[in-house]
């Protein structure tokens, strides 16, 4: 049986500073996971996926990532795309003392 | 040291051109990423969690002041003023931009420095004893022959798109400080008959699938070596696995085709290859290199200051017991800056420590420096009278951590603070495991003990080799951290066992705590270390105390 879909943000690096970026819903990549647009359907999320993957102008590779709705908006559920939110632990370095 | 001649400087300008050029190409959208990634490979740079990444080779883990100035330079003009000394005898910096990467790599050309085949199915960077020229166990000098493997090695037109990287060290001791047992070749320099020849392990590594390299020649004379070398690559290029990632390296060549099959293929090509080099071109051109790393000439001087620093200084005799080791010079040491500093990121380096160990090398240790796989620096040729100079001056930098070869001087991988293929951090384990140990006060208690973690399977942080290897892993979403013990990077390579099921970020440090305290209780006396002990007695009575419940449930 297939796993059920589980919403899902489209994330990239960004092309020039390889910056976390996520794709929001009015087509633009934000540097803000909650601003990201959440995919609850399946279809629909292949379909965004497909137009980052075109936008080789502007970000290096596009992946599906599972995230969960939050108060201010998506919020990651694994570990490493936390981790990508706001940068290392050893140094106050990223997006956690940039954004 | 090496020093660029024309060609190299012309070849290297030329490169660095053309990766300019391809950056360029990239960036207005002439180059998609998947023609650009293998170009970026082949030149150092990778694109990691947060950043891009720029990986730059220090050939055999040698540099002098004015690389290790530029080194900091770079880190300060294009980076965030730090940089990250790897396992690998490389330095990383962790937040470059695509645009400025050709410029930092015109500035680091201007120094003799490179990130060619730092990346990328190639020859990587060739990595040695990074006690090469000082140490007093050594047969020969193995940063010669490591130069002329990096010539050789540097655009080879046959080994640019192999099955899979090919790593070689080589030591010139028969105390292995190049791990070269877990490398697709090591190279052991040894005398025989009054000849200098090679022992020449093969299919060594680590990774997914830990392999101790096996003994492919027993000695191969210096006039051999470069087509043997080229034989032994040139078969495995050829029949190495290209079908699965995984099973591409040597190693498992080694593995499936057997190693005495390997050895008669390699004798047959090396028969062809042997009569190219008749010419006797790349001896000549050893003879050349070897004049560049003629022996430094070393003072003979009173070493009463040391002396004197010794008897009355208890931080600086804690300092010069610890990170000492002996040259084969009287009245030398060789001495090991520890990059280790309890709490601090194993292996990194600020722009001003790299400028201050740069300063003192200039001064006072003949303008060398060395890198090495331990993420430590090393100034391999110091008169002792300097060592109180050179200790105060290392103070002040946060440099004196006085902790060689101790619990707190751990290998740890950038882990999943960085690196887009781990699978879970490594950085800050290393850093609680330390800051844990200086608050126990245990560190010297405990002793001689090698801790190695890595964030992934991959191993860059060499875990299957550590007294105590520590292994991070993503278990349903969660970090996960297994343990092996008794593992060995020395000439007596041994590969890890692990003790059982991991343990979760906020328990591997109490698991670490728990085995050594066993150990200090099993022990004979002080003088018997972690390894001998753990060699004593195997892996059971540490087994017992870290899965309590598991005994409880036999009995």
């Amino acid at each position: 049986m297939p796993r059920e879909f589980t919403p899902k943000v489209v994330t990239a690096n960004h092309l020039l500073d390889g910056d976390v970026v996520y794709l929001t819903a009015d087509e633009r990549w934000s540097r803000r996971h909650e601003e990201a647009e959440l995919l609850t359907d399946e279809a629909h999320a292949t379909i965004r996926l497909l137009d980052a993957q075109r936008q080789v102008d502007t970000v290096v590779g596009a992946y599906l990532a599972d995230a969960r709705p939050g108060p201010r908006g998506p919020e990651p559920t694994h570990f490493r795309e936390v981790f990508r939110t706001r940068g290392p632990s050893n140094y106050a370095h990223g997006k956690q003392v940039e954004l | 040291m090496y020093r660029y001649n024309d060609f190299e400087r012309d070849f290297l300008a030329e490169r660095n051109r053309q990766f300019r050029s391809q950056v360029e190409r990239r960036i207005d959208g002439a180059l998609t990423e998947e023609e650009f990634k293998p170009l970026r490979l082949m030149n150092g740079l990778y694109l990691q969690l947060h950043a891009y990444m720029l990986r730059v080779a220090i050939p055999y883990g040698t540099l002098n002041g004015a690389q290790m100035r530029q080194l900091a330079h770079v880190a300060e003009r294009w980076d965030k003023g730090y940089g990250h000394f790897t396992t690998r005898q490389n330095i990383q910096y962790n937040w470059p931009r695509l645009r400025d990467v050709p410029d930092m790599l015109d500035a680091l050309a201007e120094v003799g420095l490179h990130a060619i085949q730092t990346s990328g199915n190639t020859i990587r960077n060739v990595t040695a004893d990074h006690f090469a020229g000082a140490a007093a166990d050594e047969v020969a000098d193995p940063r010669p022959v490591a130069e002329l493997i990096r010539q050789w090695s540097t655009d080879h037109p046959e080994f640019q798109f192999m099955p899979r990287k090919f790593k070689i060290a080589i030591t010139g001791a028969p105390n292995d400080r190049a791990v070269t047992a877990a490398h697709d070749i090591g190279l052991r320099i040894v005398e025989r008959d009054g000849q200098i020849g090679y022992t020449v392990l093969v299919g060594g590594g680590l990774g997914r699938t830990p392999m101790i390299g096996k003994v492919l020649a027993d000695f191969i004379p210096v006039e051999d070596l470069l087509p043997y070398l080229e034989a032994t690559v040139a078969v495995w290029n050829a029949i190495g696995r290209r079908d699965n990632k995984f099973k591409a390296r040597i190693k498992i060549l080694v593995h499936e085709f057997g190693l005495d099959n390997l050895r008669e293929e390699v004798e047959q090509e090396f028969a062809l290859r042997r009569p190219i080099y008749a010419g006797g071109g790349d001896m000549a051109l050893l003879d050349e290199i070897a004049g560049h790393f003629a022996p430094t000439a070393l003072e003979v001087a009173p070493t009463g200051a040391y002396d004197a620093a010794h008897a009355n200084d208890p931080v600086f005799r804690a300092w010069a017991d610890t990170n000492l080791a002996p040259h084969r010079a009287e009245g030398y040491a060789i001495v090991t800056i520890s990059l280790k500093k309890q709490g601090d990121t194993p292996g990194d380096a600020t722009a001003d420590q790299m400028r201050v160990m740069a300063d003192l090398a200039e001064r006072y240790a003949h303008d060398e420096l060395r890198i090495s796989h331990e993420q430590n620096v090393i100034l391999p040729h110091v008169h002792k009278r300097h060592l109180p100079a050179i200790h105060a001056g290392l103070k002040a930098a946060g440099l004196a951590t006085a902790n060689i070869g101790l619990i707190s001087d751990i290998i740890a991988c950038p882990g999943m603070d960085y690196c887009a293929l781990a699978t879970a951090r490594s950085i800050p384990v290393a850093q609680d495991i330390a800051t844990r140990f200086e608050e126990l006060k245990l560190e010297h208690d405990v002793g001689p003990l090698k801790i190695k973690i890595s964030g992934c399977i991959n191993a860059c942080g060499h875990h299957h080799v550590g007294h105590i290897g520590i292994l991070g892993l993503d278990r349903a979403g969660v970090e996960n951290y297994q343990i092996t013990l008794g593992g060995d990077g020395t000439e007596d390579a041994a590969i890890g066992t692990r003790t059982g099921p991991g343990f979760a970020y906020d328990e591997i440090v109490n698991a670490v705590e728990t085995i050594l305290k066993t150990y200090l209780a099993l022990r004979e006396d002080p003088s018997e270390t972690f390894l001998q002990t753990y060699r004593r007695l195997g892996i059971a009575p540490f087994k017992a105390a870290l899965y309590p419940e598991a005994k409880t449930r036999a009995a």
